[in-house]
This record gives C-alpha cells, structure tokens and sequence, in this order.
C-alpha cells in the first residue's frame, strides 16, 4: 500500500509538469497582455515597454516558465495586474469554491444515491421510471437554464432566497447554487448507483446473504451497496476536480467570487499569472482526488489490494 | 474501521444538510446592513473589478474611476449635469500666452485624515505621475507639460524624475509651463490624473493602496479587493457638493445579469450598467427609475490606413460609400432598443452646441442612402479584396450583435451578400494587440469614451497624426494644422470653430465612420432617489437621497 501510494505520488511530477506547461504555453499564444491593459487606446510605449520588463514579458517562454516554476516552489505564485499577489486571490477564492463543491457533493451523495438505491430495487416501477424520466430532463437541460430559472423563480419571484450570493458566501447562502452545479452529476450518480445495484442484486452473494436469513437493511447496506458504490465512487472522485474548475457558470450566475470567476477574469484580462496559479492547484486537486478514489477502492473491495 | 468510513461519510452529509436547511431559506426580509435610511442611508450599488490598482494616474477605467471620483476632488470638476469645468479646489488659473499658466489653490482644504492640501500636494502628484519609473498607464496625460519628454521618454532611461515646467512658488500657488501653445488646458484639469496626493501615498504606498485617502465627499472604509468597497460621507468635508447619503458600498458582480436581478429582487439599489438583454424588459421592470442619458461616448468604425489596400488615392469614396451603406437608425432602434443615437458628427452630444458638438456635420455621408452608396463604391475601385471583414472583440460588451446588423445593412446595400462578414477576435487583450502591431485587414470597431468634455479630446487623440489613440494611423497634414491652430486659438469659441473644421476634413476623406453616440444606462430600486448620471454615464453618487 504504502509502495503504491509513493509510486502514485512520483507519477504526479510529470503531470503536473506537462499540465502547467501547457497552460502556460497556451495563455502566451494568446498575445501581449500588456496590450488590453491600457483600455480602448494603447498603452504609450515606455510605459508599455516597462510593464513588460517588470512582467518578465520580454524574456522568451521557456525562460518565464522557468522562472515561474521556479517562484512556485517557494510559494510565490507571482502577481495579478490589480497588484495582488495571486497567492492572496486564491486565498479569497478557493475557501468559497470549496464550501460550493461540498455543497454539491453532499448534494450528489445524499439525494443521488438514495435515489440510486430506491430505483435500482424496484427496477420497473412507476418509481423508477418517473426518477429515470427527471434524471433524463436535469441531464439534457443546461446548466445555465436551471441556475437562471431557479434564480428568478426562487429568487425573485417568491423571494425564498437572495438571487446574488454575498462576498461571504456562507453554506446556507450556496445551497441552491450547490444544487444546481450539483445537478447534472446528480443524475448520473442516480443512474449509475441504480444499474450497479440492480445488476448486483441478482449477484449469487447477495442471495447467500439473504438465505443466512440476514435483515434486509443489512443486506441492502452492507453487501449489495458496498460493492455498488465502486463505480459510484470513482465517478464523484474525478467530479470533485470537474466541480471546482467547471463551476464558472454557476459562479457567475449567483456572483460567487470564487475560483471560477478568478480564472474567467484571469482569461478576459490575459493574466498569465492568475491562470496558471489556479490551474495548477486545481491540476493538484484532480491528482489527490483520483488518488484518494484508487486508495477508496481497497476500502469498499478488500479483493482490491495495491502492492 | 470499514464500517466507521461509512458512518462518517454518512454523519458528515447528515449534519451539512441539517445544518443547511436549518439556515437556509431565509433571507427574503431584511433591507441588508448600513443601518436607517435618510441622510445616513447607504446607497448599495453594483461594481465591476477595478483593473489596474486605483491610483489616480493610473487609472483609465469606469470602474475604478468611479470611485476615484468620490474620493478625490481637483482642481476643476466637470459639472454633473452641463458637464462644463468648473473651479473646485482651484481659486484661480490664470495665463496670458496659453503657454505658461499661474495657479492658486484654494485655502481652507485638507485630505480626510487631516494634511492640508497645498500646490506641493499637486506638484508632487503630477510628477508621480509622469514619471516613467512608476508605470503610471495616465503618464501622457501630463505629456504637454514642459520637461516631460526627460521624465518619461519614449525609450530608455529617464534624465529627471522631475517636470521641469511645474514649480511650486508659494504655500498655495504654482506655475506650469506647457511645451506649445494649448488654451483650453486648465479644462483638462478636471480629470482624475490631475488629483492631488496626499504625503501617506509616497511614504506608505501598499497601505496607501489597500485604503485610498483622498479629499472628495467620502472616505473608504473598508476595501475587499475583488468583492467589496465601503465608502462612507466624510462629516467635514469642505466642498459644496457634500455627500445627501450616508455612505455608498460597491458591490462587485461577476455579471451585469446577475446586479440587475439583484436590483429587481429588493437587494441592491443602483445598477449603472443595464445588459443588454434586459433593456426590453426594463421598462415594465423600472418605470420612471430607469435612466438613459446622453454619454461622451462615440462608436466609430477605424481603417486600417497602414495596409495598402485601404489606402488608395479613391479610398475616400469607398469608406463614404461603406458608410452610406449602414443603417445607423434601424439598427439603434432594434438592436439597442433606442439607447444610442445615430451619429451625425464625430464628438458627443453631451458637449452641447458651444462645447462643439455639430449635429448634421457629417451631412449625406452618415445617411442610409443605398443606392448612392453602391455608386460610390463602384466609383472608388470597389471594395478592397471584394470583402469587408469588421473585426471587433468578442469576450465583452456583445458587439457580434450590432456587427452582423451593420454587414447586413452593407450587404443589402451593396446588392451583394458577401460584402461584409465579422471578423471576432477571442479577447479584448489579443485585439488591441492586433491593432497596435497593426495587424488589422479591414475596418475594426473603435469605441471612444472622453475623458473630459472638450471636442479637442474626441479628435486630437484619434485623428491626429500619430496621437496616442489613432488605431487606423489616419494622417492628414491639413487636419493636423487645423487642430494646432485651434488649440493656439485663446477665444473658445474661435478655437471650436477651428476644430469643427477639422472635423470637415475629418468627414471629406472619411478617415473613420462615425456610428452612434452611446448613452448612459442605468437603474435604480425605489429605496432611493435623486439619482442622475453624469456625462461620463457615472452616478452622481453624492446627490443620491435615501429613503
């Protein structure tokens, strides 16, 4: 385990290169930033001139990704154009991003698995059915309709909530954002709980276990979910990456200052600074989040071991 | 330990839920915090993020000017209705050959915590502000005064951190030499790059950053980059144009959408920037609380006069032709619900008849006439590689919308519907870099917003040769003499005729095409009152009455 844990962990080196070198690569391809600067007119020349020796703008790529690469091990992810250090911005932003990811994760968790389990043992019912039928319309529909929908019915035409989030962004103010970045994995982990559940239903130790005349709860929880979950579990493992870097929709439709907003902006103003730094924690929370799901299956499946 | 996973996994998603709907769902009721109405009201207003770090020469954006001109007041300040300079902080200005002028700075003036306000505090400032070594983006703006090619050259290192035409020669009183003649100067002095600065700004400057100190109406109290300013009245401010509110907090939005849904839920009073999208339904949403004043801010189509095929000695004709061929009035009726108007000059209405705004200038050519449109064009060689591509960018402000309605407006024109295509290009960044490496291929969308309300300054830096904001590299030695003389001219009036001649020039070889002047657009919750917008299409924060 431990072996496999360090071997998992030495694989990161070269993603994590590859990633941030990419990234970095492709906002450079973009063009000067110092050019949007400056508003509709252009920058005069010495000043422009001197944004970019202080930028390092002037030096060629691979020297700034080096530099750059360099700074990041000593935690020093470099500076936005408004002057503030991107370690400061991350700051204000990943705590908000991840209070609306947990949001959404507890969301996928409870109503999506239970209503997995519920639907995957009664294949065929009315109850499936109607559960199928919702997942199919929260998948099909965008993200941006439901967000905008829920926001004006919710918001301001019954007033149950406030349509903006405020630059706190406390856990009660993100449960309907959460629900609806959460939506669209909600219904896949839905289908995907009820399939595994309803195939290993007919599995021979699950009549074993209902033979030895155990209760049903137990057998439900203990020996059909457990081994259901497997895919379950990797699913939302890799969403929670997914989650924190897609959330720019929802984060923009409820004006959550958090992650997504950071990079859209970081985008539009071509702050390479901003993007890679951001891109480059979330690259980290994809890596640790699938290494967790790996360590996870040896949890759920005592027949899955690393050595 | 197995089992024990399961229950925590379990007990942590129970007790997030719990927790959650025991919360939530509130938040209908409660007017949010500032505390009372009446004068000490807090106005809620939305906000976009500040780009740049707001100092005063260094800032070149509504967002962040916005709030510069709350805190800072200057030597002149542009009248939030008529948009005329008036005297602020300045007692007197005086000059006698529009070269050299004296300044005398008001007595009785102090920054909110407290230093008093002297022709040091100015000098001081403007010097920061030109020079080369503190990335000032508003550097040019202090371009006139005497010295200033040694303190900010145009490459290389600066010979002097000084601006040899200012120097200080009392406690209130100071002297700018310009390097030509510019009579309508101290008019330019109401821009916030002319601010003064009180001594914390050199001494302290992170802490200065983090909480600007100025000497306007109101004073930050709290700044959260990125989400959150609250400015609060400043009890002993000596202006007449004290804060009627008790203070303003600003509001970031990550999208106008959202501040405007804000706005129709109860939960944010001012919104001074109406999407597009929203503009059929702000009339029922709003009434009377909707505002679409007249803006200094001018839509122009540039050509790109470095590539060949756009400079032909017929070129004239074509671009006169092209603009003939655009429907101005369909299109800011349809597009944009009415909320710019057709241009028929190259300023702004906002300047007013003596100011030097013409209306009707441009004549025939800013007419929707097809067919003598389509004459034109034949008659100029025809269109450059028989296709126009507009090029604009495409990440803000929707202008693929209206593009598209001009192309099609040409293509009807023309008899010919592969006249004109959009050209987008991704970010606002990688466009302006396009146009200044001059890499454009045909006409691109130029959008002008005054800094102060002078016709000089919707012409000189646009058109003239080699100006800092002429993106098409127009040039044209009669037009460049006309704007020299007018500015050498010490009688206003003279000096805007001059200057509309120009503008004569400017139409005759079409060097841009004017397309509508935009207005203002704003709203506001019935929780407050008052409310206008000034020239700049900027809330008059200070005259905003709580109820």
């Amino acid at each position: 385990m431990g072996r496999y844990v360090i071997r998992r962990l030495l694989q990161m080196i070269p993603v994590f290169i590859g990633a941030t070198l990419l990234i970095f690569l492709m906002v450079n391809v973009m063009g000067d930033p110092v050019a949007g600067l400056c508003g509709d007119r252009q920058c005069d020349p010495a000043t422009a001139a001197r944004l970019r020796t202080d930028l390092g703008l002037d030096k060629p790529v691979w020297q700034q990704y080096a530099t750059y690469m360099g700074n990041v091990f000593t935690g020093d992810f470099g500076t936005a154009f408004n002057g503030q250090k991107v370690t400061e911005l991350m700051g204000t932003a990943f705590p908000v991003t991840i209070r609306l990811t947990v949001v959404a994760i507890v969301f996928e968790i409870v109503i999506g698995i239970s209503l997995g389990v519920l639907t995957g043992l009664r294949r065929g019912r009315p109850v499936d059915t109607t559960v199928l039928l919702l997942t199919l319309v929260v998948i099909s529909v965008p993200t941006f309709v439901t967000g905008l929908l829920l926001q004006l019915l919710l918001g301001v035409e019954w007033g149950v909530i406030k349509p903006a989030v405020s630059t706190e962004a406390t856990f009660d103010e993100l449960i309907v954002p959460g629900l609806v970045l959460a939506s669209v994995s909600l219904a896949y982990v839905t289908r995907l709980t009820r399939t595994s559940i309803a195939e290993n239903r007919r599995a021979d130790y699950v009549r074993t276990a209902i033979a030895k005349g155990l209760p049903r709860r137990r057998v439900i929880i203990r020996h059909l979910l457990r081994n259901s979950l497997i895919p379950v579990v990797t699913f939302i493992g890799t969403d929670i990456g997914g989650l924190m870097g897609g959330a720019i929709v929802t984060e923009r439709i409820f004006n959550i200052h958090g992650v997504g907003f950071q990079l859209y902006q970081g985008i539009l103003r071509q702050n390479t600074q901003t993007v890679v730094g951001f891109v480059t924690i979330l690259v980290l929370v994809f890596l640790v989040a699938n290494l967790l799901v790996d360590l996870l299956y040896a949890v759920l499946d005592p027949r899955i071991r690393y050595v | 330990m197995r089992g024990a996973t399961h229950a925590k996994w379990a007990a942590c998603a129970v007790a997030v839920t719990l927790a959650a709907t025991a919360c939530g769902g509130g938040g209908d009721s409660g007017g949010g915090g500032g505390g009372g109405g009446g004068a000490n009201g807090v106005v809620r207003s939305s906000w976009g993020d500040p780009q740049n770090p707001l100092e005063p020469a260094n800032t070149n954006e509504v967002q962040g000017g916005k709030v510069l001109d709350m805190v800072f007041r200057g030597l002149k300040r542009y009248d939030p209705k008529t948009g005329k300079a008036k005297d602020m902080l300045a007692e007197k200005i005086d000059t006698k050959d529009s070269t050299n002028f004296d300044i005398t700075v008001k007595s009785g003036w102090t920054f909110s915590n407290g230093e008093k306000i002297t022709a040091q505090s100015f000098v001081d400032a403007w010097n920061y502000g030109a020079n080369l070594k503190n990335d000032q983006k508003n550097a040019y703006f202090f371009g006139q005064i005497d010295g200033y090619e040694k303190v900010h050259p145009e490459s290389g290192k600066a010979s002097a951190t000084k601006l040899s035409g200012l120097k200080v020669t009392g406690e209130r009183t100071f002297t700018v030499k310009l390097n030509q003649k510019f009579s309508t100067w101290p008019e330019t002095l109401g821009y916030v790059a002319f601010a003064p600065l009180p001594k914390s700004f050199f001494k302290d400057h992170d802490n200065w950053l983090s909480k600007p100190i100025g000497n306007g109406p109101y004073t930050v109290q709290s700044y959260a980059k990125g989400s959150q300013m609250s400015l609060r009245k400043w009890g002993k401010y000596p202006g007449s144009d004290k804060a009627q509110n008790g203070g303003v907090d600003l509001k970031v939005y990550t999208d106008n959408n959202t501040a405007y849904t804000d706005l129709t839920a109860g939960n944010l009073d001012l919104v001074d920037d109406v999407p597009a999208s929203q503009l059929k339904n702000v009339k029922s949403d709003l009434g009377d609380r909707y505002l679409n004043p007249p803006a200094g801010i001018i839509q122009t189509l540039a050509f790109p006069f470095y590539s060949k095929a756009w400079n032909t000695p017929d070129g004239a004709k074509v671009r006169k032709g092209l603009s003939m061929a655009i429907n101005r009035k369909q299109i800011t009726d349809t597009i944009f619900q009415k909320t710019r108007t057709p241009a028929s000059d190259w300023t702004s209405p906002v300047l007013g008849e003596d100011g030097g705004f013409k209306k009707g200038l441009c004549g025939e050519a800013c007419e929707y006439k097809p067919d003598e449109a389509k004459k034109l064009v034949k008659e100029g060689g025809g269109l450059p590689g028989g296709q126009v591509k507009i090029g604009y960018n495409a990440d803000t402000g929707s202008h693929k919308e209206w593009v598209d309605a001009v192309c099609n407006s040409i293509n009807n024109a023309l008899d010919n519907d592969r006249a004109c295509v959009g050209d987008p290009t991704g970010t606002f960044a990688d466009f302006r870099n396009k146009i200044t490496q001059k890499k454009m291929t045909g006409p691109f969308r130029a959008g002008w917003q005054m800094d102060y309300p002078l016709i000089q300054n919707f012409l000189q830096p646009l058109y003239y040769t080699n100006a800092s904001s002429n993106d098409g590299k127009w040039t044209n030695k009669q037009f460049d003499k006309l704007i020299d003389q007018a500015n050498a001219e010490a009688d206003t009036a003279k000096a805007v005729e001059k200057f509309q001649q120009a503008e004569g020039v400017l139409r005759d070889q079409m060097g841009a095409i004017a397309l509508w002047y935009q207005n203002g657009s704003a709203g506001y919750s019935e929780q407050i009152s008052n409310v206008s917008l000034n020239p700049f299409s900027v809330p008059v924060y200070s005259q905003i009455k709580v109820k």
